[in-house]
């Protein structure tokens, strides 16, 4: 049972606040919104910066209910409908991050949109954002496009990500958006 | 013509579509699951008074938060208020939410209709 003791050592020496593992819902997200409020409200965090965390939590989370279940089930894989989401916070900025699995194919697609957002400064980014919120219709799966562009212009600064392989055909998208905790 | 009144909750705003007696109204946090399912009765209410609309029109926008498949959805309701005559949107704002201001100011970058924004 050294795994209790060691997960919890990971989750102090990472300031994780929340950890949420399995699948995602609209109904786990509502659950883990609320408890990520709490905590927020409770440690008595300036609103505006609130509010950024807050946004950035709904995107990444709608972005895996959306996503994930593009991933079936297979007995015996790691690859699986669950993901994983995060929270941290330390005396300089929150960080939302989540994992969950992809298909390889979407690595290199995911990766130039990525990359390109992280090339735009604050204007760019609020070009782009009414770029598609004119031209974008709403998905099958009820997402606008418009999920990463909000996170980085809420965050302000560059998206992390990286894709370790799981096998053949699969990869673990993380990614990590920070809220920087000083107000500009 | 009906009221379209629908109680807010904690991922649907509060909407009140009320000819009779003036109040236009979308308030509160909208994130749920299938925006455009959410909204296509706003769409429809909205579609159904611009053949028959007030004189003049003052439609609140009063949210706390919104997803970015709701922003989506937001600017079709107000495309589709955008050729009512004597149309205006009245966008509220905590005072001290200037993501929220900004977002009122690119929504009324996108269509033809007068903003008064007041904060709350």
């Amino acid at each position: 049972m050294n795994f209790i003791y060691d997960l919890h050592r990971t989750m102090v020496s990472q300031k994780l606040i929340l950890v949420f593992e399995g699948d995602f819902t609209q109904e786990s997200t509502k659950s883990i919104l609320s408890m990520a409020e709490r905590n927020l409200d409770s440690s008595g965090e300036e609103s505006s910066i609130k509010r950024k965390v807050f946004n950035v939590m709904v995107e990444a989370l709608q972005n895996i209910v959306k996503h994930s279940s593009e991933q079936g089930t297979k007995a015996g894989s790691l690859v699986s409908q669950s993901a994983i989401f995060m929270i941290s916070k330390d005396d300089n900025r929150y960080c939302v991050m989540t994992g969950n699995p992809i298909p390889k194919a979407s690595v290199a697609s995911l990766t130039k949109n990525l990359d390109q957002l992280n090339s735009l400064d604050k204007e760019g980014l609020k070009e782009m954002y009414k770029n598609i919120i004119k031209n974008t219709q709403i998905s099958e799966k009820g997402g606008a496009g418009l999920g990463f562009v909000d996170m980085a212009r809420k965050s302000g600064e560059r998206l992390e990500f990286m894709f370790p392989e799981m096998d053949a055909d699969h990869a673990f998208f993380c990614l990590k958006v920070n809220i920087p905790r000083e107000k500009e | 013509m009906e009221i379209l009144n629908l109680e807010g909750t904690e991922d649907t705003p509060k909407i009140i579509l009320d000819k009779k007696n003036g109040i236009f109204e979308i308030s509160g946090r909208s994130l749920p699951e299938d925006s455009a399912e959410f909204y296509r009765p706003v769409l429809e209410w909205i579609e159904a008074y611009s053949a028959e609309p007030n004189p003049s029109t003052d439609f609140t926008l009063k949210l706390e938060y919104f997803n970015t498949a709701s922003s989506k959805l937001i600017l079709d309701v107000l495309s589709a208020l955008e050729d009512i005559k004597g149309m205006k949107i009245v966008w509220y704002f905590h005072e001290d939410d200037e993501d929220m201001e900004e977002a009122g100011e690119e929504f009324s970058e996108l269509v033809e209709i007068p903003f008064e924004f007041k904060t709350y």
